[in-house]
C-alpha cells in the first residue's frame, strides 16, 4: 500500500476478504495446529430463530478455532457475515464469551492465550435482541478480563464492517488491524438515517459513508493499530506479530483524558467533513510504538 | 419455514463427514456424515415454503447417481435447484477426498 | 412514554442523593456525587437531557460522545481514589433512549467513547468495586451499554414504562420486515423479542423487579424500598464473583439461557481434548 506494487505482486496476492470465515480462521494457525471447537456437527444453534420461521445455521455463524500462532496458544473466533449479517444471538455470542473466558482461565494458570476476534457484524441480531444485546455486554467484560493476560485483537477485514454494540468490543480490544475495505463504526448510515434524517445523514452517499468509517480513515484517526492491505499473507503476518508483542502497555480504551480532549476541542457548530477530524499526527498518542503499519519491504514493524 | 424428510437406498460406506456453505440469502448449508445402516437420509430446513415437489426432484436426481450411506442435513436460505446440486456435489467431495 | 425518556432519572438520582447537579466542569447532562447509603459512601451517576447540548443529536437523554467520556472520567476517578482502601459502590441510575445517532458522532468515533465508559464500569467491577444499576425508565441498546449493563446487579421496576431493548420496536419490526403488530404477537413467544420488563425479568439477566409504581413521584416507601433493594445488592456482589456469571447461572437463566449454558459446557469439555 505504501509503496506501489507491480501487477505481478498484485496477482499472487491472496485475498483474506474473499475467504470465507472457517478459513479464514484457520488460515491464521501455524500448519496442522488448528482444531474447531463446538463446530456445526455439534449443532448447537439458535433456539429462538426457528419459532420465528427463519433457518438456523448449525454452528450460528460463529467459529471458534484453538491451535497455535507463531508458536504462541491463541483462540481464534470468527464471526460469518454471511449468515444473518454476522449478527450477534444466543449462541454465537456464548461461543465467544466462552472462548474469551477459557483464554483466561489457562492465562491466568500461566499458559497465556491470546485471542484473535475476525468481526464481520453488524451488532445484535435483532432476531434475539435481548438476548444479543446481554451477550454483547459479557462479551466487552470477558475481553476485559482477558487482555490483562494477554493481547485481545480485533480484526475488521470485510465490507460489512464491525457495528452497534460490537463496536464496543472492537474498542476495549487491546489492538484493532482493519483493512481499507473493513468499516467501524456504532451506528451506521442507514440507522442515523432511520432515526436523525438524511439531512443527518444521506446513507445513499457511499463516498461519505467510506470517509467517516472506512478503515483508512479509522487508521488515519488513531482508531485502530494496523491498516493492512487484503491480502491473506498480510494478515497472518500482522496477526502473528501482535501475538508476539503482548500486551499493550496502555489499552487504547483506557485513555480517557486523551481522546476526550480531542472531542472537547472540536467545534460542533456547523455539520463536519469527516476529513477535518483527523487531529493532527502530534496528538496521536502511541505510548508502545505500535501503531505503525506494515508495509511490503520492512517485515519488522511492530517492534 | 419448511421442514421435510426423504430416504434413498445406498450401498456404498463413505470415508469421513463433511460440511458445505453457509445459510446465507440463495445459499445453503449441507452437514453430511456416514451412517452404518444400508440406507440415505436428507433432512431438510427452508426458509422458502412450498417447493416440496422440488426437494424431491432435485433429491431424487442427486440420488439416482449417489449411492453412498449419508445421513444428510440441509439448512437452506432460498438457493436455487442449481445451487442445491452444486453444494451437494461439493458436500460429496470434501467426504471423499 | 419515549418523550418522558430522562425525566425518571433525575426524580430517581434526586430522591436517592438529596441532589440533582453533576460535578463541577462536567456537563449538566450526566448528573454524579458520592452520598451514602447502608453504611458507605456511594458515586451514583446518571444521564440526563440536556437540551442545550452543543451535540445536536444528544439533547434528549441519548447518550453522546461526551457523556460517554464524562462518564467514563468518573468512574476512573473512583477507581484511582480507592485504589488502596475500601472499594465504594457505584450506582449507575438508568434511563437512557438510545445512543446518540449522529454524522459528528460517527466521525468522532463514538464507538471508542462506548467502549471507554463500558470499560471504566467493567474494570471498576472487577477491582472489587460493587457495580449496581438501577433502570427506571428506558435501558436502550448502545445507550445501555455504555451506561449501565456492565453491572454486578440489574435491579429494575415492575412497570410498562420500564423498558430494556436492544432497538425500539417500530424500527426493529421495521428491519426485521414485519408489522409492530406482528412483532407483539411472535414477542409472546419469543421472550427475548419482548418489550415487556416481566418477560426480561424471565431471561434470568435481573437481580431484583422491584414493586415501584409511582415513577415520576415517588413515594417515602417507595424510595425506601428503593434503598434497601440497593444495599442487598452490594452486600450481595460482595459475597460473589466480580465477572457476570451470575447472568447465566441464575435460576430464571437455567431455563431462559440453555443455549448459552450449554455452548459454555461443550467448548470447556472440548478446549483440552
Amino acid at each position: 500500500m505504501s509503496s506501489a506494487i507491480s501487477s505481478r505482486e498484485y496477482l499472487q496476492r491472496r485475498s483474506f476478504i474473499e475467504l470465507d470465515a472457517r478459513t479464514r480462521a484457520k488460515s491464521l494457525f501455524d500448519s496442522r495446529t488448528d482444531r474447531e471447537l463446538a463446530g456445526p456437527f455439534d449443532r448447537i444453534e439458535s433456539p429462538w430463530l426457528p419459532l420465528q420461521g427463519v433457518t438456523p445455521q448449525a454452528d450460528d455463524g460463529c467459529i471458534v478455532m484453538r491451535g497455535t500462532i507463531g508458536g504462541r496458544q491463541a483462540v481464534v473466533i470468527a464471526f460469518d457475515g454471511a449468515f444473518q449479517g454476522g449478527g450477534i444471538g444466543e449462541v454465537s455470542g456464548a461461543k465467544l464469551t466462552s472462548a474469551l473466558d477459557l483464554a483466561c482461565r489457562d492465562s491466568q494458570e500461566g499458559k497465556p492465550t491470546s485471542a484473535v476476534l475476525l468481526l464481520e457484524t453488524g451488532g445484535v441480531r435483532l432476531q434475539e435482541a435481548n438476548l444479543g444485546l446481554a451477550a454483547v455486554a459479557e462479551i466487552i467484560s470477558s475481553i476485559i478480563a482477558l487482555r490483562q493476560y494477554a493481547p485481545v485483537i480485533s480484526v475488521i477485514a470485510g465490507p460489512i464492517g464491525c457495528f452497534g454494540g460490537m463496536s464496543l468490543a472492537a474498542g476495549v480490544s487491546s489492538y484493532i488491524v482493519m483493512t481499507p475495505e473493513g468499516r467501524l463504526g456504532l451506528n451506521g448510515p442507514e440507522v442515523i438515517e432511520e432515526e436523525s434524517g438524511v439531512e443527518e445523514f444521506d446513507a445513499s452517499d457511499r463516498s461519505l459513508i467510506w470517509s467517516i468509517y472506512g478503515g483508512q480513515q479509522r487508521y488515519n484517526q488513531g482508531l485502530v493499530d494496523v491498516l493492512v492491505d487484503d491480502d491473506a499473507n498480510q494478515m497472518i503476518e500482522t496477526v502473528r506479530d501482535l501475538i508476539a508483542q503482548g500486551i499493550p502497555e496502555v489499552h487504547r480504551s483506557q485513555q480517557v483524558d486523551l481522546y476526550r480532549s480531542r472531542i472537547t476541542a472540536l467545534d460542533t457548530s456547523t455539520q463536519w467533513d469527516p476529513a477535518v477530524v483527523l487531529w493532527s499526527a502530534a496528538s496521536l498518542a502511541r505510548p508502545t510504538g505500535r501503531d505503525q503499519r506494515p508495509t511490503d519491504d520492512k517485515k519488522e514493524h511492530h517492534q | 419455514m419448511e421442514q421435510f424428510e426423504f430416504n434413498y437406498p445406498a450401498k456404498r460406506k463413505i470415508p469421513k463427514r463433511a460440511h458445505v456453505g453457509v445459510v446465507g440469502s440463495g445459499d445453503l448449508e449441507v452437514l453430511l456424515e456416514p451412517i452404518d445402516s444400508p440406507t440415505a437420509s436428507v433432512r431438510i430446513r427452508t426458509s422458502v415454503d412450498g417447493f416440496k415437489t422440488t426437494w424431491k426432484a432435485v433429491l431424487d436426481r442427486f440420488f439416482g447417481r449417489y449411492d453412498g450411506a449419508v445421513h444428510i442435513e440441509i439448512n437452506d436460505a432460498g438457493a436455487t435447484p442449481g445451487a442445491v446440486s452444486l453444494r451437494l456435489q461439493q458436500a460429496v467431495e470434501a467426504s471423499e477426498s | 412514554m419515549s418523550n418522558f425518556t430522562g425525566i425518571r432519572g433525575r426524580v430517581w438520582f434526586k430522591a436517592l442523593t438529596g441532589q440533582e447537579k453533576s460535578m463541577p466542569g462536567d456537563l449538566s447532562s450526566v448528573l454524579a456525587t458520592d452520598v451514602s447509603i447502608g453504611d458507605e459512601n456511594a458515586r451514583f451517576l446518571c444521564v440526563v437531557p440536556d437540551p442545550d447540548s452543543r451535540f445536536p443529536c444528544a439533547r434528549h437523554g441519548e447518550v453522546g460522545l461526551e457523556q460517554a467520556y464524562t462518564l467514563a472520567a468518573r468512574i476512573r476517578e473512583v477507581i484511582a481514589a480507592d485504589r488502596s482502601g475500601k472499594k465504594r459502590p457505584i450506582i449507575a441510575i438508568v434511563d437512557v433512549k438510545s445512543q446518540a445517532y449522529g454524522r459528528r458522532e460517527e466521525i468522532a468515533g463514538i464507538h471508542l467513547a462506548a467502549a471507554e465508559a463500558a470499560d471504566a464500569y467493567a474494570t471498576a467491577r472487577f477491582a472489587g468495586h460493587p457495580l449496581i444499576t438501577l433502570i427506571v425508565g428506558q435501558a436502550i441498546s448502545g445507550g445501555f451499554l455504555t451506561h449501565g449493563y456492565q453491572a454486578n446487579r440489574l435491579l429494575a421496576f415492575a412497570d410498562d414504562d420500564v423498558l430494556i431493548h436492544a432497538m425500539h420496536k417500530e424500527p426493529a419490526a421495521r428491519i426485521t420486515r414485519r408489522t409492530v403488530a406482528q412483532l407483539e404477537e411472535l414477542a409472546k413467544s419469543v421472550t427475548p423479542l419482548s418489550y415487556n420488563i416481566r418477560d426480561y425479568a424471565k431471561l434470568g439477566l435481573l437481580y431484583r423487579l422491584l414493586p415501584v409504581s409511582n415513577l415520576e413521584a415517588p413515594s417515602p416507601e417507595e424510595i425506601s424500598l428503593v434503598r434497601n433493594a440497593i444495599v442487598e445488592a452490594i452486600a450481595d456482589t460482595r459475597k460473589g464473583p466480580t465477572d457476570l456469571r451470575n447472568r447465566f447461572e441464575s435460576a430464571d437463566a437455567q431455563i431462559a439461557r440453555k443455549a448459552t449454558r450449554l455452548i459454555r459446557a461443550r467448548l470447556a469439555e472440548q478446549w483440552n481434548q
